[in-house]
């Protein structure tokens, strides 16, 4: 089938098979900053923020975001313009491999947008379907304080 | 020491931001076109004799290729361990065989244009298997009439013990001293048999290989590996194709712990792209990775100590008993590190002896995984110091401070126990354990906490409990790592390494480490790590090899462009190269004050006189294999009613040598840690009474969460290791080692009750609970 939906504010029309996932269809349209770790649902390195909500994007059909609006990491910064968060994950140290990092770093900005100043159990609970093997998170959790606090500022 | 500008600085990691904005690349995300997807086809059977395979049907499916099969690929025996050459694993792996020996085996391979078309005829292949009896514990495969798993043409590369006819795939034993009159001089023994489970790596990246042919018909493969040089001879060596035609790149990897050393799927992918022409893709789903890639190996330890009164140890006898699942990949390094990374710990202890055996079993393949042994035998060892020290009424800290191998001390271990053969003796240069414990302790509060048992509610309470270890830095005499440098016109500097960094930072610190002798700023290094073709060689990302090793490598290769870059400002300032020093990209004439700029010197020898490329390259080996140390602490609360652990702080100390980027350690560290509790108390394969993995999953297989992360605090204690770029010694693997044995400790604080089996789950931990109030 064919569909659009706009991705980091552009918009990209595709084709595609009715049973694929919106994580497939989105890497096969080059977004590979959108990972794959599972495909269950469980290890959130393909989450997305589907019309502002934080899906895994392994666990939603393509047909169904069609129309809608999507942010990758990439919609958030740059390399030449990144954003505070992304800024505040490589300053502390947050970023080891950096395969859960996107995914990472978009549960935690889909938490600032509603708490702007989470607690640690706060940020705990929102990154708990965020599966990281490399860092024992304690440098993430520092991360989404510190970037919380400059996107206060 | 003097000040250093670069070395223990904690520059962000050179490519942390383009990781956290989604620009770098993994191995998937590397388009080809006409791209071939491969699936594999796996056996259902723990142990069968594949009598026929008919692909007819699945050779139908619309979009299929290929099917490779034992009957249609090269037989060439080989060890997928991914070591140096010659490997000291067996030769026991086929690509395709026609036995199959645990639930995962390979059995067939579908190319297709498209994954799902690979994965519909996958269900299409038929196999006809003979079902062979199958061998699933370890404890009875030596056994008279035990089913035989290899023993044909099955072989091994190095002098090693290896019979596969009685299911015997590495042996080891070294006895020092007397042991009799050891044992004999004891005023007790204590006695104990540790089990420790096999679990999986769970590098978040899923195993990734993508192959092509680029423009002059040379094989390009993109490879999730920690081993870039290995798998590129070990491809060509098994495919039959010349090594000059194979090129690996390692793009980013997320991460690998010993798991992505093995080399597995570069050959397939390999050989699907040479027989077609065409680009291949395998990425392992997160189930295959679980059945099919490769586990920490299950052990049985026994460990028997004769201890006198004053609690000095008369003998210390170690049994080791490894499970190596259906291939022998590492079988017998890991056996030797359970044996080499432990007993020179305690050096005093002169009767001594270390038998190992690593046995095939049907279950899935154990390989390398970060501890490599040391995680093993530190389970078993860090109880049965904790036990001696009760015993023998003393602080367990105050035990270890005094029997613990001293700067300026020796094992006979290190001599006599290498990595699958001899080992190499040393003196240990820096050890600040003592410093460690200290610290350590007064971070946990262990004062105040030890044999409290402090009631947090009716039916919880908490206790603290503590292990120490040791690990290497590099296999001495084995590993080599190598370094090109040059410098461009603006005094910027391209340095290209083996060196594989697999998500550790090592790409970071290999530049703070040419920064510090070329005293520039670290954003002056521009690093290209781990392409065959254009970096050179290093034995990979492994042994806690890459500070120590390839730093040091990377260390003599800049000091070898100083030369050069002092040698031409001597020429241009007239001076002698005595009377010139360098300070911050600059080289300044210490007679009045001149200096000229990188800039200026690089211009010069590019384009002025005497016109040359400043450049050079090194390598480096070592003779020795400095161990980091670490003291870690442990506090648990233990839910009396469930037997529930709860780890509410944890704390580690270590001795690193002085650490290169401090904020990296940490991570090392931390990383470790969390990897370490899920070992002590959640992971584990479960298996059906046909050797079958229920678990393959992230839903029933639990790592730690964010939200299962104690309080966390790392110590790094200051230390200085001369043998080491600018004094560094390892600190990838060793803090995986303390956790489960610290763990263990702190549940006996709590509760008195001792676990000899991981992982420490509700169900072992109540039982013990109910046996203790019984007795």
């Amino acid at each position: 089938m064919k569909g659009e939906f706009v991705v980091n504010g552009k918009r990209v029309r595709c084709t595609f098979s009715t049973d694929v996932t919106l994580l497939d269809l989105l890497r096969s349209e080059g977004f590979t900053e959108v990972k794959e770790g599972c495909r269950e649902g469980q290890c959130g390195c393909c989450v997305v923020l589907l019309e502002g909500k934080l899906v895994n994007s392994c666990q939603v059909f393509a047909a169904s975001a069609m129309g809608k609006e999507i942010t990758t990491v990439k919609g958030l910064g740059n390399l030449h313009s990144p954003h505070p968060l992304q800024t505040a994950f490589v300053e502390a140290g947050a970023v080891q491999c950096g395969f859960c990092t996107p995914g990472m770093i978009l549960a935690a900005y889909a938490l600032l947008k509603e708490n702007p100043d989470p607690n640690d159990e706060e940020i705990i609970q929102a990154l708990d379907g965020n599966l990281c093997r490399c860092t024992g998170y304690v440098k993430i959790i520092q991360a989404v304080k510190r970037g919380a606090r400059r996107m206060r500022s | 020491m003097k000040d250093m500008h670069q070395v223990g600085k904690s520059p962000d990691k050179i490519d942390s931001l383009a990781l956290a904005t989604g620009d770098e690349k993994f191995t998937d995300d590397f388009t080809l076109d006409d791209l071939l997807f491969a699936v594999l086809l796996y056996s259902p059977h723990a142990h069968a004799q594949i009598d026929g395979i008919d692909c007819t049907e699945a050779l139908k499916v619309p979009g299929v290729v290929d099917i490779l099969t034992h009957e249609n690929v090269p037989r060439v025996l080989h060890s997928t361990a991914g070591q140096g050459y010659p490997e000291p694993s067996p030769y026991d792996a086929l690509l395709f065989d026609k036995r199959v020996r645990f639930v995962g085996d390979r059995v067939a391979l579908v190319a297709a244009e498209s994954e799902s078309a690979a994965r519909e005829a996958l269900g299409k292949i038929k196999v006809e298997y003979r079902l062979l009896e199958p061998l699933f514990h370890m404890e009875e495969a030596m056994k008279e009439g035990s089913p035989r798993i290899h023993a044909d043409d099955e072989h091994v590369k190095i002098p090693a013990i290896y019979e596969p006819e009685r299911n015997l795939c590495a042996e080891v034993n070294i006895t020092l001293g007397d042991l009799d009159r050891g044992f004999n001089e004891a005023d007790f023994i204590e006695e104990h048999t540790y089990r420790t489970q096999a679990v999986s790596h769970c590098a978040i990246e899923l195993h990734t290989v993508k192959s092509c042919f680029d423009v002059r018909g040379r094989l390009v493969i993109i490879s999730s590996t920690q081993v870039p040089f290995h798998a590129r001879r070990i491809v060509s060596r098994v495919l039959g194709i010349p090594l000059w035609m194979i090129r690996v790149i390692k793009p980013r990897i997320g991460g690998g712990f010993g798991g992505k050393q093995e080399v597995f799927l570069e050959p397939l992918a390999a050989l699907v792209t040479w027989r077609h022409k065409r680009p291949c893709r395998i990425v392992l789903t997160r189930k295959e990775v679980f059945i099919s890639s490769r586990t920490r190996h299950a052990m049985r330890i026994r460990l028997k100590t004769g201890v006198r009164v004053d609690g000095s140890i008369s003998a210390l006898e170690m049994d080791g008993l490894l499970n190596s699942g259906a291939y022998g990949t590492h079988a017998l390094t890991v056996l030797s590190n359970v044996g080499a990374k432990v007993l020179p710990l305690f050096n005093k202890i002169e009767n001594l002896r270390f038998h190992g055996r690593s046995v095939y079993t049907n279950l899935p393949v154990g390989g390398a995984f970060r501890g490599y042994g040391a995680s093993q035998g530190y389970f078993a060892f860090n109880q049965q110091i904790d036990m001696i020290a009760r015993r023998t009424g003393q602080d367990v800290r105050e035990y270890i401070k005094k029997w613990h191998i001293k700067e300026g001390e020796t094992s006979a271990v290190f001599k006599a126990l290498g990595e699958g053969k001899e080992g190499v003796s040393q003196t240990i240069r820096s050890c600040r354990l003592g410093e460690c414990i200290d610290r350590g302790a007064d971070a946990i509060g262990w004062k105040e906490k030890r044999g409290k048992r402090l009631k947090t509610g009716i039916d919880s309470v908490r206790g603290v409990g503590m292990a120490v270890a040791m690990q290497g830095s590099g296999i001495p005499k084995i590993d080599m790592a190598s370094a090109y440098m040059k410098m461009n016109e603006d005094g910027s500097f391209n340095l290209f390494v083996g060196a594989t960094d697999i998500g550790t930072g090592s790409d970071t610190i290999l530049a703070q480490i040419a920064a510090e002798v070329l005293q520039v700023p670290v954003e002056s290094i521009i690093v290209l790590s781990s392409d065959t073709d254009l970096t050179p060689f290093d034995t990979g990302a492994y042994a806690s090899s890459t500070t120590y090793i390839s730093g040091a490598a990377v260390k003599k290769c800049a000091i070898e462009l100083r030369k050069q870059i002092f040698r031409t400002a001597a020429r241009m300032l007239d001076r002698d190269i005595e009377q010139l020093s360098l300070e911050c990209g600059k080289v300044v004439d210490t007679r009045n004050g001149k200096a000229l700029s990188f800039e200026e010197i690089a211009y010069h020898a590019t384009y002025f006189e005497d016109q040359f490329q400043i450049q050079g390259h090194a390598s480096h080996t070592s003779t020795q294999s400095p161990p980091p140390f670490i003291a870690q602490f442990a506090e648990v609360e233990l839910d009396l009613r469930t037997g529930r652990v709860a780890v509410v702080k944890f704390v580690s100390a270590v001795d690193c040598g002085q650490p290169i980027n401090p904020k990296l350690v940490e991570g090392q560290v931390e990383g470790s840690v969390l990897q370490g509790l899920g070992y002590a108390l959640t992971e584990d394969y479960a298996f059906d009474s046909n050797g079958k993995m229920l678990n393959p999953r992230f839903w029933d297989y639990k790592i730690f969460t964010a939200a299962d992360t104690p309080e966390m605090i790392t110590i790094i204690v200051d230390s200085h290791e001369d043998s080491g770029p600018f004094g560094a010694k390892s600190v990838g693997e060793i803090a995986i080692n303390g956790p489960a044995p610290a763990v263990a400790n702190a549940i006996f604080d709590a509760a008195g009750i001792r676990l000899y089996e991981l992982p420490m789950t509700p169900e072992r931990v109540w039982k013990k609970l109910e046996e203790s109030s019984e007795g």
